[in-house]
């Protein structure tokens, strides 16, 4: 005799139960401290902070502890704390040209005022497992003596494309007015076609996996916008906010940055003479893999702007920002695992009538 | 969960969904775009329904909860628990007893009355969408009222299969105007939806859409003059409680083929067979 099935709410308490224990491992190995990931798993906080739309290491940390190391459920939880959250004003524009740097590269003037800043980048190491590494307390940096720069980084340098602009050679870009509303596309649905405020949100919101492939897209073919990474800077600045009953800035934080600078190449059109044009990406801690995608993608995504024909995916506006976005598409494929007896049964009903009717 | 407003949402955020609704009430059948925030639960899952549901509980709602026409699948639970949590509101399984219904997938067989809000969970809000991918062509689509598309491809279905091949998510008129969706209940349920007496809210979260069928409205399921629209039939009744015309659940009970056919509406399902218990001593 069939009983309908009962007993959802047990299984879920159960299931719960054996994700805490799980998600603890063994417990004769210590438990992870949040100050072990957000020191040594930073990479991992970066994104989090990043595609989770809210820079707080912590939060980030925890929710990485919380999601067993799966980094888009770590968004999600952070996502879904964020939007919990009064948002009590708009910050002004964070001024990359003041950034204290890190890291500052172009790949598209051998030297630049500045200089070329390596800073710390896999992209030179050689991929051999580091065994030293295995265990704890052989890691050769241990009381190692600290890098030296052979001149001090001093003051703001300024950004390799602003050199470009000065000669005409490259599109100038205008700030807003700063008392233009900026699109929210936590608050507001996307509309097309978007602007570039909301696009660029949704970008640094966007799938890093995502973001890479349509980027990665673009250089074999499919919408090629001849890209020269002019300049790729990491590193802090600060975040001002004009408080409304003082009407002067104060600093309310300092955050660490990537930011790209793409520039690309222009054949004109008929109302613009040829010059380079420009793509942006920028992310929140160290993401130069994904500020770059940004960057590719942002400049495939203004072809309508400039008059370019759209025929390739990344150029596809409704495309791009309708599914970069990993918490929508993760839950939205995930969902098929929730029970659809009721449809199914619908499709049985008509694939029956039908195959009866075809004399099947 | 004194760390959280009554219902999750903080007030300007149900303020905000509630104005959608209104706008939504007042052009049955038209997705108004919204908000749509991040919830504490998955998209896909219901964050929609989740969402219109947060926006027009109070504290004096009995809220009920079904997927699959079930209270006590999973997601239903969970959901349940969410606003046990959130709201502490009285809940009950009783279709006739709830002020406030959230559902994904199925109406409940018991009718429907006046004072009652029936909140749909929805995945894809767009009838068009499978016809045209793009919302910007389908909203320009929906403003001219140019359904030509659907037409033909009910044609097409009927001149190839004999049938219009689609189960569940059979698309309607509002109000003779507006193509709507009515979420993927099976077609089944689309007469249930015809002059309503009870308000019937859409909630779409990924896709940030809220539509309505205000209370008596017309909903008119697509069809052919020559080709009338027909729901699913069992040539059976269920097979615990009895009953004949409602949407049964198909159970495989062995592997050699055995079926069994039941109510998908549990609670239908056990007051049936409780009033039957009660007649017989």
């Amino acid at each position: 005799m069939y009983v309908a099935v009962k007993g959802g709410e047990q299984a879920i308490t159960n299931a719960h139960r054996l994700l805490a224990e799980d998600r603890r491992g063994d417990p004769a190995v210590p438990e992870l401290t949040l100050a072990q990931i957000t020191g040594q798993l930073t990479l991992a906080v970066d994104r989090v902070m990043t595609e989770g739309s809210c820079y707080d290491p912590g939060l980030a940390a925890l929710a990485i502890k919380q999601a067993r190391g799966d980094l888009l459920e770590a968004i999600f939880l952070l996502r879904a704390y964020r939007t919990t959250l009064p948002r009590f004003g708009v910050s002004r524009p964070i001024d990359t040209g003041a950034m204290t740097l890190r890291r500052r590269i172009s790949a598209t003037f051998k030297d630049v005022p500045g200089g070329q800043i390596l800073g710390p980048t896999f992209d030179y190491t050689h991929r051999l497992l580091d065994f030293d590494l295995a265990e704890p307390g052989r890691d050769a940096t241990d009381g190692a003596v600290e890098p030296t720069l052979d001149a001090a980084i001093g003051g703001p340098v300024p950004r390799v494309i602003d050199l470009l602009d000065r000669d005409g050679l490259i599109e100038t870009e205008d700030p807003d007015a700063e008392a233009q509303p900026v699109a929210d596309v936590t608050r507001e649905p996307l509309a097309f076609p978007a602007g570039r405020d909301a696009r660029l949100q949704n970008l640094a919101r966007g799938d890093e996996g995502f973001l890479l492939a349509l980027g990665y897209s673009t250089q074999r073919g499919y919408g090629r916008n001849h890209p020269f990474a002019g300049e790729i800077r990491q590193g802090e600045v600060a975040v001002e906010l004009v408080p409304e009953e003082l009407g002067f800035a104060i600093t309310i934080a300092e955050i660490t940055v990537t930011e790209c600078q793409m520039v690309n190449q222009f054949k004109g059109s008929a109302a613009a003479p040829p010059q380079f044009t420009r793509g942006y990406g920028l992310a929140f801690g160290h993401a130069e893999r994904k500020a770059m995608a940004m960057a590719l993608v942002d400049r495939a995504l203004r072809c309508r702007e400039l008059a370019e024909t759209p025929a390739s995916p990344a150029q596809d506006e409704e495309f791009v920002l309708y599914h970069s976005d990993n918490v929508e598409a993760s839950g939205f494929v995930q969902h098929l695992k929730l029970p659809h007896h009721v449809d199914f049964q619908s499709e049985l009903v008509l694939l029956r009538t039908l195959r009866a009717e075809a004399g099947a | 969960m004194s760390a959280y407003n009554f219902a999750f949402l903080d007030e300007q955020t149900k303020r905000m969904i509630r104005r959608a609704i209104l706008k939504a009430v007042a052009i049955p059948g038209y997705q108004v775009p919204f908000g749509s925030r991040e919830m504490p639960l998955s998209y896909g899952w219901g964050t929609g329904g989740v969402q219109v549901t947060a926006s027009v509980i109070g504290p004096d709602d009995v809220l009920k909860v079904i997927d699959q026409g079930a209270d006590d699948t999973t997601n239903a639970v969970s959901i349940r628990q969410f606003f046990v949590r959130t709201t502490g509101v009285r809940t009950t399984t009783q279709t006739d007893e709830a002020s406030l219904i959230q559902t994904r997938h199925r109406i409940p067989e018991t009718p429907l009355a006046a004072d009652q809000i029936v909140v749909f969970q929805v995945p894809i809000p767009e009838p068009l969408r499978w016809l045209e991918p793009r919302e910007t062509e389908t909203r320009t689509m929906h403003a001219l009222e140019e359904y030509g598309a659907m037409w033909v491809r009910l044609y097409e279905d009927i001149t190839r299969h004999g049938h219009v091949e689609t189960a569940y998510d059979y698309p309607v008129v509002v109000n003779g105007r507006y193509l709507m969706r009515p979420s993927p209940i099976p077609k089944f349920d689309n007469p249930k939806l015809d002059r309503c007496p009870a308000l019937l809210l859409f909630g779409a979260g990924r896709e940030k859409r809220i539509y309505a069928v205000p209370p008596h409205t017309t909903v008119r399921s697509l069809d052919f003059e020559d080709h009338p629209f027909t729901v699913e039939a069992w040539d059976r009744p269920c097979a615990l409680c009895g009953a004949s015309g409602v949407f049964l659940d198909e159970i495989i009970v062995d592997d050699k083929g055995g079926r069994m056919f039941v109510c998908s509406d549990t609670d239908y399902c056990a007051r049936r067979r409780q009033a039957c218990d009660a007649e017989t001593p």
